[in-house]
């Protein structure tokens, strides 16, 4: 019997995780010992940190999609639908086109979603950057933008935990470039008692704040957004509310409605062992990517070294009866701070990160990768 | 002992703050709620949360790897 192993997700964990599997499992797959199947509600696949360069005018949107199948090994079959239910203990899962994929190993890579109608009105009055379509109008916004107050208000949790100081770095220069920054007050809000959720991060950029003159409010939740004749209202639970022209939000994020509807979990993160990465109680289930519950940033980087986890494991599994290593914790990320220099953090679960200054070899580093993904997502890289 | 306890020692940061919002805003006037949390930051963020929204700050202790944080809903 062949050993049929389902993927749910085509995004970056989704994706290299089948392209490494077709290569470690290249003969049991030519023999129909093992059948790998993937399920993704996009036939498209983005590369989402470039919705950040397509903001500032620094990428064309189109730079950023490729087809899904073209980046997936032919060993793979690929459907595209939604997975609308899981059942671990059946072991099946369930789509929206009607169909049921029974499983001998499943791995569930479907990502997180930015929601902003969990706050009222923030999805009527603030513009976001975390889809493609949001960016470019968000581009267009900034354009027209001559003069006043814009308002950077994070949510949380959320993915790409550097993109906030990220986006308001950019949008210092990006004023600045324009020789207007001196008509534009950035105002930036975080929910917990310090501008980062990582404490030497949060530390590095005070005094990148002060010396670029961006104001901030920390243990600031947004509650409730409002338009006035005069602008925005963003209210906090804290009592305290920012007004501005301009509202930049990250909102919060939750997990596919899949996994709430499945009664895994109420916010859609799943339940994952830390080392192993398996859905904890559910030997046979691997979780990679935003939708694991670590307490780890949700990041492609941390999606890309689960990956390589994860198709070990698997493949020592199948080939083998037992899985390979474990997994460290282990997350990378670029920060940009301008559009001409960067720096990056790495740490894992024992090791916390320490910014580098920044410097220009980092952020061509970065541009280059931007062009390299594609080979990651085809497990090469 | 608290009128209700939250166990948010799996939960990331900012996870146990938002927990204690939630259940600040779920909760009558003169409940206590007890946090725990693995989360270190948790131990600091929290107290100054409760000091900036005029809610009462009982105490905070550090156990066996996890912190206790005891808040009350005073208003
Ligand atoms: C603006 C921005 C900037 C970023 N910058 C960086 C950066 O600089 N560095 C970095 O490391 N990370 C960055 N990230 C984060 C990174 O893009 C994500 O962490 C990463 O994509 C997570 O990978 P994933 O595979 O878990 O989810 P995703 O890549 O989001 O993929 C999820 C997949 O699951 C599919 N799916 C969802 N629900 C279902 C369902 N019910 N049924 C079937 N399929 C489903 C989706 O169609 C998608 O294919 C950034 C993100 C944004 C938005």
């Amino acid at each position: 019997m062949a050993k049929h192993v389902v993927i749910v997700g085509g995004g970056v964990a989704g994706t290299i995780i089948a392209n490494l599997l077709a290569r470690g499992l290249k003969e049991e797959l030519s023999k129909a010992e093992v059948v790998i199947t993937m399920i993704s509600k996009d036939d498209k696949h983005v590369y989402q940190p470039g919705f950040l360069y397509v903001l500032f005018d620094k990428m064309r949107p189109d730079e950023l999609v490729r087809d899904q199948k073209s980046l997936l090994s032919p060993s793979i079959i690929f459907h595209h639908d939604t997975v609308v239910g899981i059942d671990p203990k059946a072991c099946e899962v369930h789509t929206e086109k009607g169909k049921k994929f029974k499983y001998d190993y499943l791995v569930v890579t479907t990502g997180s979603r930015p929601m902003p109608e969990l706050i009222p009105g923030l999805k009527e009055h603030g513009n976001m950057f975390y889809t493609l379509e949001s960016a470019i109008e968000l581009r267009e916004k900034l354009r027209k933008f001559e003069k006043g107050r814009i308002a950077i208000s994070m949510g949380v949790p959320h993915k790409c935990p550097v993109a906030p100081f990220e986006v308001t770095f950019m949008l210092d220069d990006y004023f600045n470039k324009k020789g207007i920054r001196d008509k534009v007050e950035i105002m930036y809000t975080y929910p917990i008692g310090r501008i980062h959720s990582l404490e030497p991060v949060a530390q590095w950029g005070v005094p990148e704040f002060e010396r670029r003159g961006i104001k901030y409010e920390t243990l600031f939740n947004m509650e409730k957004v409002e338009a006035t004749k005069d602008g925005i209202v963003v209210h906090s639970a804290e009592g305290s509310s920012v007004e501005c022209d301009l509202l930049i939000t990250i909102p919060p994020h939750r997990g596919a409605q899949a996994i709430m509807d499945s009664g895994i979990s109420n916010d859609g993160w799943i339940p994952t062992n830390r080392h192993s990465l398996k859905y904890e109680g559910y030997e046979n289930v691997y979780v990679a990517g935003d939708t694991t519950n670590l307490p780890i940033s949700k990041a492609g980087s941390t999606a890309h070294f689960e990956s390589d986890v994860v198709a070990d494991n698997l493949i020592a599994e199948i080939k083998e009866g037992h899985p390979a290593r474990d997994y460290d914790g282990k997350v990378m990320c670029f920060i940009e701070t301008g559009f001409d220099k960067g720096t990056y953090i790495h740490f894992n679960y024992t090791t916390p990160p320490s910014p580098m200054p920044p410097s220009k070899m980092i952020h061509w580093l970065k541009l280059g990768y931007n062009r390299m993904y594609w080979l990651t997502a085809r497990g090469v890289l | 002992m608290a009128d209700k306890v939250i166990d948010a020692r799996v939960s990331f940061c900012p996870g146990p703050l938002m927990e204690l919002i939630a259940a600040m805003k779920s909760n009558p006037v003169g409940t206590t709620i007890e946090i725990l949390s693995t989360d270190k930051g948790s131990a600091k963020d929290i107290p100054e949360w409760l000091k900036k929204v005029g809610q009462e700050f009982v105490g905070v202790e550090e156990r066996d790897g996890y912190w206790s944080i005891v808040a009350k809903k005073i208003k």
